[in-house]
């Protein structure tokens, strides 16, 4: 039997995916219309054989959390549990401590898989490739192709071109060693905690050695990619599959949007059911939409491509969307355009009023171009990037919002460009 | 009675309206802003109006040709070879304008305002000196040249270059009357009648101030076009409130072609003029804004402080605002946003233009 185990983080990560991150957990913000989490669960249920979904982080158990938990292992009927490490462990160090609970009923291999990741996720693949190489207790990792650029901010790998072999892994060099990446989806065997024992050993006896500060030793992170993979390179364990399928980061809002077009261009195989077409007294939808039942939309409006629109949203007449997510209780009035945007949960834009954001799309001429894991400023300046209305925001009518990043709460009662409003 | 007016040349300021339309012809509130002046010369008596043009444009020959047979009067070109400032061309003139021993206005093709023509000629006539220059009151007078004159009577004492300290908030409005005998001082040459002439003229005591009552602007930038159709349409308010558009989806004082039309769900103004055959489909939101004949507005767009040329063409969801000009036959695709964008003729616009420039 099989499991998986994705590894969702806590709240002091993924402080890049802020204002979002304020108001719900970023593994559980929607992408293409479902919390990002669903697409790995969806594809690890498709697996024969899974017994089991384990999420480890240290989120403190919220209502979202318990939620999603509970209607997801209804609807893919299989348990789903999530184990809360005490502290930040690293990606090791949870997979390490949570070993037992990993292990019980013996499953021969299992997948880890980092939550910010959007991918098409073959595992059935990596399964088959695993079997097909080096021994039975050797570990896969998803590799994929980078531009040499974009490689350095990835672990990157080295393989034996004839055997795929690791020879060699880096996390994030500073020049170029490879442009194969590690794609953050890996299929383990128990073998793994062996490799992870061994540091783990290690860190205590140098822990042992330092003086605890106020009584406390620290736990020490074991972070599987400089840690483990870096060790097992050249040993003959450690194996990549490469996939041509697509794959980002989730690490910026700006690639939420991003994601949700992968994934929505993908629902054409997988859902289609999830995607809105052109009907009778609907809107008109031009590309890949994804539309809540629940969301009431002028006949007038006009949708897509990707655009999702969460539960309850409230779409007026004339009303424009592209590239953008809607989420749940936000209220779109006549006329206004919205494109390459975030709207927050019950946030209001007004009659004729413009919000508008910069696609931070991969160069689209270059096919092996990741989305850029970009700083928010550059040269003092805000980088042009999507804009963000967080929660509970109202933009009053015929006004402009360009390029901003406008916090929960706010009232706005102008035009703005280019600015966090705090 | 006889009027000069200095229309100049290319009207690059104006531009990109004027690399289509020769400037006295661009319609300013639906009518050519000459004829604004030209009609309401005819009605103070005028029967020959001359134009003074430093470049000869057919179109505006033609135009003319038709205005004479309109209005029953006589409209020359006097043609300069050389640029000759403002006063020059008077001198080029001389002989259409004193085969009578009648006063004749001149006056600055650029200046809407009431015109006050009939006032003129009166208070003219009442001093019974050489020349009256009509003169309006300034917020800041330090940007412009004030004159000072006298409170009673209007004398006109001295003229100051941008004073330093208040000295009068008193501007030359650019419409003047002259007698005949005024041309002698004028020869053939370049010369500025306001830096010249005037200040002599001042000086001999032959010169009067008459103030403007109500609005006045010059028109030959983009800006002040936009600021001048607010003022204009707001004395249409007081005088012809009949000619503006009332009712639902109509704010404040808007201008509408009888021959234009407008869609469902639309807000329109306050300070709109629609030219003829202007389009405006549903669900579209202007405001302070000129569209030129022929002009398309499409559905959903939104359009504050601009200028649409003839025949162009504002895509669905466009946002276009910040004194954004397009020229004659522009289209701009769906959902971009211009601001402050001054467009050629003939563009097709495919990106959004965030902060001001030229599209050339």
């Amino acid at each position: 039997m099989l499991k998986a185990v994705i590894l969702i983080g806590g709240p002091q990560k993924g402080t890049r995916f802020r204002p979002l991150s304020f108001e719900v957990p970023k593994p559980l913000f929607p992408v293409a219309g479902v919390p990002m989490l669903q697409h790995h669960i969806e594809a690890c249920a498709k697996v024969p054989n899974m017994k089991e979904i384990l999420l480890i982080g240290f989120y403190q158990p919220n209502e979202e959390l318990t939620r999603f938990l509970f209607t997801s292992q209804q609807e893919f009927k299989i348990t789903i549990r999530y184990l809360q490490e005490y502290a930040a462990l690293g990606t090791g160090g949870g997979l390490y401590h949570f070993r037992d609970q990993i292990l019980s009923g013996g499953p021969q291999a299992f997948f880890v898989m980092n939550a910010d990741v959007c991918s098409e996720f073959p595992l059935p693949e990596m399964l088959a490739f695993h079997k097909e190489h080096g021994d039975p207790s050797s570990l896969v990792i998803l590799g994929t192709t980078a531009n040499r650029k974009q490689s350095l901010n990835y672990g990157c790998i080295v393989e034996n071109e004839e055997t795929n072999e690791v020879l060699h892994y880096v996390e994030k060099p500073s020049t170029f060693v490879s442009d194969i990446i590690n794609c953050g989806i890996y299929l383990f065997t128990p073998d793994i905690f062996q490799h992870i024992a061994g540091v783990f050993q290690k860190n205590q006896q140098d822990i042992l050695l330092e003086e605890p500060a106020n009584g406390w030793h620290r736990a020490a992170a074991i972070r599987l990619e400089q840690d483990i993979f870096t060790a097992l390179a050249g040993q003959g364990k450690l194996y990549v599959y490469k996939t041509l399928s697509f794959w980002s980061q989730i690490k910026s809002a700006g690639s939420a949007i991003y994601a949700s077009r992968l994934y929505l261009n993908r629902y054409h195989i997988t859902h289609p059911e999830r995607l809105a077409c052109n009907q009778e007294g609907g809107p008109k939808i031009s590309g890949t939409v994804y539309i809540h039942p629940t969301a009431n939309i002028d006949p007038s409006a006009v949708l897509g491509p990707n655009v999702s629109i969460g539960t309850g949203v409230t779409i007026g007449a004339g009303v424009r969307v592209r590239e953008s997510i809607i989420l749940h209780g936000a209220t779109l009035q006549d006329h206004c355009c919205v494109l390459n945007c975030i709207v927050g949960w019950d946030s209001t834009i007004g009659k004729w009023a413009r919000v508008e954001g910069t696609p931070s799309d991969p160069n689209p001429n270059d096919p092996y171009a990741k989305i850029d894991s970009e700083t928010l400023f550059r040269d003092s300046k805000l980088t042009p990037s999507i804009t963000i209305l967080g929660c509970n925001v109202t933009i009053p009518s015929e006004v402009i919002i360009l390029n901003s990043i406008v916090l929960p709460h706010k009232d706005l009662n102008r035009s703005f460009k280019n600015q966090i409003i705090l | 009675m006889k009027a000069l007016i200095l229309v100049g040349g290319y009207g690059t300021r104006l531009r990109p309206l004027t690399l289509s339309v020769p400037k006295p012809l661009v319609e300013f509130c639906n009518k050519p802003t000459l004829l604004h002046q030209v009609e309401a010369l005819v009605q103070a008596g005028v029967d020959h109006v001359v134009l003074a043009v430093s470049y000869m444009s057919d179109v505006l020959e033609k135009e003319m040709r038709i205005q004479e047979q309109r209005l029953g009067i006589r409209i020359s070109l006097s043609h300069e070879k050389e640029p000759l400032g403002t006063a020059g061309p008077l001198a080029l003139a001389r002989d259409l304008l004193c085969d009578d021993n009648e006063p004749f206005f001149v006056l600055n093709s650029d200046v809407i305002c009431d015109f006050p023509f009939q006032e003129m000629l009166q208070f003219h006539r009442n001093h019974g000196n050489q020349g009256t220059i009509v003169v309006t009151r300034v917020e800041e007078p330090s940007k412009y040249g004030v004159v000072v004159f006298e409170a009673e009577g209007g004398r006109i004492q001295r003229f100051v270059e941008k004073p330093q300290v208040f000295v009068s908030n008193k501007i030359n409005a650019g419409m003047y009357i002259f007698n005949p005998s005024m041309l002698q001082r004028i020869q053939l040459r370049p010369t500025s009648i306001e830096k010249e002439i005037f200040p002599v003229m001042a000086e001999e005591g032959q010169l009067y101030a008459m103030e403007l009552q109500g609005f006045w602007m010059d028109i030959g930038q983009p800006k002040d076009f936009l600021t001048g159709m607010c003022m204009y349409l707001q004395s249409l308010r007081q005088h012809a409130p009949d000619r503006l558009c009332t009712g639902p989806g109509f704010l404040g004082n808007v201008l509408v072609d009888p021959s234009a039309r407008i869609g469902e769900n639309c807000s329109i103004g306050p300070n709109v003029t629609l030219g003829a055959g202007v389009v405006v489909e549903d669900g579209v939101r202007v405001r302070r804004c000129t569209v030129l004949k022929g002009a398309r507005l499409r559905s959903h767009s939104w359009l504050d402080s601009c200028i649409v040329g003839w025949n162009s063409s504002v895509g669905q969801w466009v946002r276009m605002e910040n004194v954004t000009v397009l020229g004659e036959d522009v289209i701009v695709n769906d959902e971009l946003y211009l601001n402050g964008a001054n467009v050629l003729p003939h563009k097709s616009i495919t990106d959004s233009v965030a902060e001001p420039r030229i599209i050339m």
